[in-house]
């Protein structure tokens, strides 16, 4: 009884602290004066070349801060058709894209400023011998590879159809993440994901590339969004990234040139 | 005078102000509720839940969660037992750690299964050893469903046993009953209510894992890809489906709830109402899972 | 000796030797606390004590101290407990409650149901057989609960108060049924009530502080009781002292009185006096041998036709005329005067 009446003493203090921590938090999203901010939304595949990408952009566009929000292109995608204030939106492929272009959410044309291909990820050592894309339809192989939902999927299955190869996959994950966990965690044999993955994961997975992903080269689009409030500034990030400086720093994560 | 049942006069001592919260508070859960149903696209809501994906998620996820259900009640009830009655150091640590996945987020419980029953976990080589793969299988689904069900079961029955007290139990000793006879004969028939309880919230619990399963078990047509898996997988490609399947589990999750929070029937004279007495609502002391994390 | 007990669990305080015939019924009473329940328990295998032992018809209950450790699970007893609540098992009827000791005990389904439905028919509950315990009144209840305690066939039956719960009307015919089991068999029944005492038990035994202050038949405890709480369920005034002359030299001074046996002078002694030998008086009276007390009154309370007044400890019985007449109220000093001839002096 004494313990809910100390409770029912400090309950209201404890909930003025979390609405004064917590209002803020919500009202923050305008930007200071004097100031820009440029935010993009882009495929969790980019956060490491973006964050880098990013102090360039500032340091060359002064008074112009970059934030960005990296997740899944779909669940962008969703957010942006919900309403979410963005001014660059990069996807990793270009049917997610498509679907933000058909909402009339993008200013102008998307640009692919970058590819990626698959490649096979197997744990240190790789235990179970991987020599080959064929080699992952062998019997007793624990694959992992993505749903057909999702890009990474898809690519798969294409580089499937061209090579005749059927592929039993262990589980069908629903993000390169979760392919990438399971083959560093060691309970798979080998994962497909793409070449950028295999490249950030650094020394916790091997990676086996293999010619027949050429099948199935995933393009990037990025594009300015229409509902931006800085599109200079979204069309100079943009120019960045198509250009030899952007290119560079994109080639070091693993990725393709992009086509434009 | 109070009332009887007329309910109308009575006094219930509840300021206005904590009514119009209360109602904030229903629509916190309500509204979105209702956002999702009115985005049910109807014409095509018999197709898409009724596709094989579909069907072979929700069959699964009821085969697994009615597995872990019954892994639960096997394992949770001795376990409850010895936490409401036994006396022995660290008793309270032990209740903590083992309420513990009712606070973790479950992927983290994922995480932890992966290290214990994974190829390279703790026992995971010596399942090896004995022919018992559990990565990539339903049985780490269920595995998964029981980690973050159990809890669920435990706190419940734990409720009713504290709550019914031991004087039954002291009383049918003395009447000559060894404590096996006692715990069939008494316990288990007079926390019967907590354990239904308890044991539908494990239910809905399962139903819902989501974070767990993903984590340990993948994600595969028909072995691994529970409702909640299937639901995030669609929302992908396809919301409409995703929100049709949503309903459903919605629907699902609703009844088993019903089914736990009935009111308990009253004590009719015919002598079938089986709960009297010491027949308190079961104790539930946890709020029934389902959601997606 | 059917029942021989003696055990102490040193955290309670509790230390009691006690031992009963083949069908003899002992009255366990005392103030709470004094330890009543902490013997049952003991007796009946619920809470184990640091040391003693006891044994029944001939099987040792326990043992413990002195190099043994022998300990009878509850269950292997043979003690069946009759508590202040019947404690019916509520998903079981009243027959399967009565059978639910010949089942533990191995009977056959069948044979235990007969069994149970007579129990049930020498309660006079046979028309409840096939209830629930909550279509049952608290009496129905607590009869049942003797049936099913007697089902078990218990060495020595154990009672807690079993008439504490029941109305006055429930009471009555618990206690005539409890007159009757009772009679040929031994028990023991822990009560606050002097007329359970009297009509159920041959001994009555006192419990203060975890220890026996008095045991004895039941009229001789009441009679001449040794311990303030026996006389106070005797309702008599009771003042300890040492023997002097024909009374006794107390902390209040000398109190005159009359002993059936001389009692050699020195030697520690109570008189004791009932409450309507005492006579109320505002001022000190002089005269033929008797006791005068200075007290201030605290309490007046109805008793019977007549109205009870407290001070200093003792009682004294007026009317309520002689109330009026005196104007007491509490806080007030008066004279409490009782003739030698009234109290009764005796060694403890």
């Amino acid at each position: 009884m004494r313990g809910n009446r100390k409770l029912a003493a400090v309950l209201p203090a404890l909930l003025a602290v979390l609405l004064a921590t917590a209002l803020p938090g919500c009202a923050g999203g305008g930007a200071a004066a004097g100031s820009s901010t440029l935010t993009v939304f882009a495929a969790a595949s980019l956060k490491s070349s973006f964050t880098e990408l990013a102090e360039r952009f500032e340091a060359e566009n002064p008074g112009t801060t970059v934030t960005f929000s990296f997740a899944g292109s779909a669940d962008l995608a969703t957010q942006l058709n919900q309403g979410a204030p963005a001014d660059v939106f990069a996807s990793a492929d270009a049917g997610t894209m498509a679907k933000v272009q058909e909402a009339g959410l993008v200013d102008g044309e998307p640009r692919d400023f970058a590819t990626n291909t698959l490649a096979i990820a197997v744990p240190p050592g790789n235990p179970a011998g991987i020599r080959s894309f064929a080699d992952l339809a062998k019997a007793g192989i624990k694959l992992v590879a993505c749903a057909e939902q999702v890009p990474c999927g898809a690519a798969a299955a294409s580089v499937e159809d061209s090579t005749g190869t059927v592929l039993s996959p262990v589980s069908e994950e629903n993000s390169v993440t979760d392919v990438l966990g399971k083959v560093i965690s060691g309970e798979a044999d080998a994962g497909l994901v793409y070449v950028t993955d295999v490249r950030s994961a650094g020394g916790r997975v091997e990676s086996i590339p293999f010619p027949e992903a050429g099948a199935a080269v995933n393009p990037y689009p990025a594009a300015v969004l229409a509902g931006s409030s800085n599109k200079a500034a979204a069309g100079r990030f943009l120019d960045l990234l198509a250009g030899p400086e952007g290119q560079e720093i994109l080639a070091a994560a693993g990725f393709g040139p992009g086509s434009r | 005078m109070t009332g009887g049942h007329s309910g109308r006069q009575a006094y219930t001592g509840v300021p206005r102000w904590l009514y119009a919260l209360a109602v904030l508070a229903a629509l916190v859960v309500v509204l979105p509720l209702a956002a999702m149903v009115a985005r049910v696209n109807w014409a095509n809501f018999i197709p898409l839940v009724t596709s094989a994906p579909a069907l072979a998620a929700l069959g699964l996820s009821l085969r697994t969660a009615a597995a872990s259900t019954a892994l639960c009640i096997v394992l949770g009830v001795p376990l409850a037992v010895v936490l409401a009655r036994g006396r022995f150091p660290l008793l309270g640590l032990l209740r903590s750690l083992v309420l513990l996945p009712l606070v973790l987020p479950p992927v983290v419980g994922g995480i932890a299964l992966l290290y214990t029953f994974g190829r390279q976990g703790l026992l995971g080589s010596t399942l090896e050893v004995l022919g018992l793969q559990i990565a990539f299988s339903t049985a780490a689904v269920v595995l998964a469903q029981t980690f973050v069900a159990l809890p669920f079961l435990v706190v419940s029955l734990e409720g009713a046993l504290r709550t019914g007290g031991q004087r039954y139990e002291a009383v049918a000793a003395t009447l000559g009953a060894s404590p096996g006879t006692v715990f069939r004969r008494v316990t288990l028939p007079l926390v019967l209510p907590g354990l239904a309880s308890g044991a539908v919230l494990s239910f809905a619990r399962s139903l819902g894992e989501f974070g767990a399963t993903l984590t340990f078990a993948g994600s595969l047509q028909g072995v691994t890809r529970t409702l909640p898996l299937e639901i995030y997988l669609q929302r992908e490609t396809d919301p409409d489906a995703a929100v049709a399947l949503s309903l459903v589990l919605v629907a699902v999750a609703v009844a088993v709830v019903a089914l736990a929070y009935r009111r308990p029937g009253g004590r009719g004279p015919d002598g079938k109402a089986g709960k009297q007495a010491s027949g308190e609502r079961p104790t539930t002391a946890a709020a029934p899972g389902g959601a997606l994390t | 000796m059917t029942f021989s007990f003696q055990a102490a669990v040193a955290e309670r305080g509790f230390d009691v030797g006690l031992s009963l015939g083949p069908t003899e019924t002992v009255a366990v009473m005392g103030p709470n606390g004094a330890g009543k329940s902490t013997l049952l328990s003991v007796i009946a295998g619920l809470v184990r004590p640091d040391r003693g032992r006891a044994e029944l018809n001939g099987r040792t209950l326990f043992h413990l101290g002195d190099g043994e450790k022998r300990w009878a699970a509850p269950h292997h007893r043979g003690t069946a407990l009759l508590a202040q609540e019947p404690l019916l098992f509520p998903h079981l009827t009243a027959a399967d409650n009565v059978a639910f000791g010949p089942r533990s005990a191995g009977t056959p389904r069948r044979q235990a149901m007969e069994q149970a439905v007579r129990w049930l028919d020498d309660v006079e509950a046979g028309n409840l057989a096939g209830r629930r315990p909550a279509e049952l009144s608290g009496g129905q209840a607590q009869r049942v609960a003797v049936a099913r305690a007697l089902a078990a066939d218990p060495g020595l039956l154990l009672l807690d108060e079993p008439m504490a719960a029941l109305d006055i009307h429930s009471a009555p015919l618990l206690r005539r049924l409890l007159k009757r089991v009772l009679a040929d068999r031994p028990a023991i029944i822990i009560t606050h009530d002097v007329l359970d005492a009297l009509m159920l038990a041959d001994r009555v035994v006192i419990l203060e502080n975890g220890r026996i202050a008095e045991e004895g038949p039941t009229r001789q405890v009441l009679h001449k009781p040794r311990s303030a709480f026996a006389a106070g369920l005797a309702g008599l005034n009771f003042v300890v002292g040492t023997s002097a002359g024909d009374g006794i030299l107390a902390a209040r001074g000398h109190i005159a009185g009359h002993s059936e046996d001389p009692v050699p002078a020195g030697r520690p002694a109570v008189a004791v006096f009932p409450p309507s030998a005492v006579s109320v008086f505002l001022t000190d009276a002089h005269g033929s041998p008797r006791n005068s007390f200075e007290v201030a009154v605290t309490d007046l309370e109805p008793h019977g036709d007549q109205v009870r007044v407290r001070g200093g400890g003792l009682a004294a019985d007026i009317t309520p005329a002689a109330l009026t007449d005196l104007g007491l109220v509490p806080g007030m000093a008066v004279h409490l005067v009782v003739k030698a001839a009234a109290v009764s002096v005796y060694p403890l």
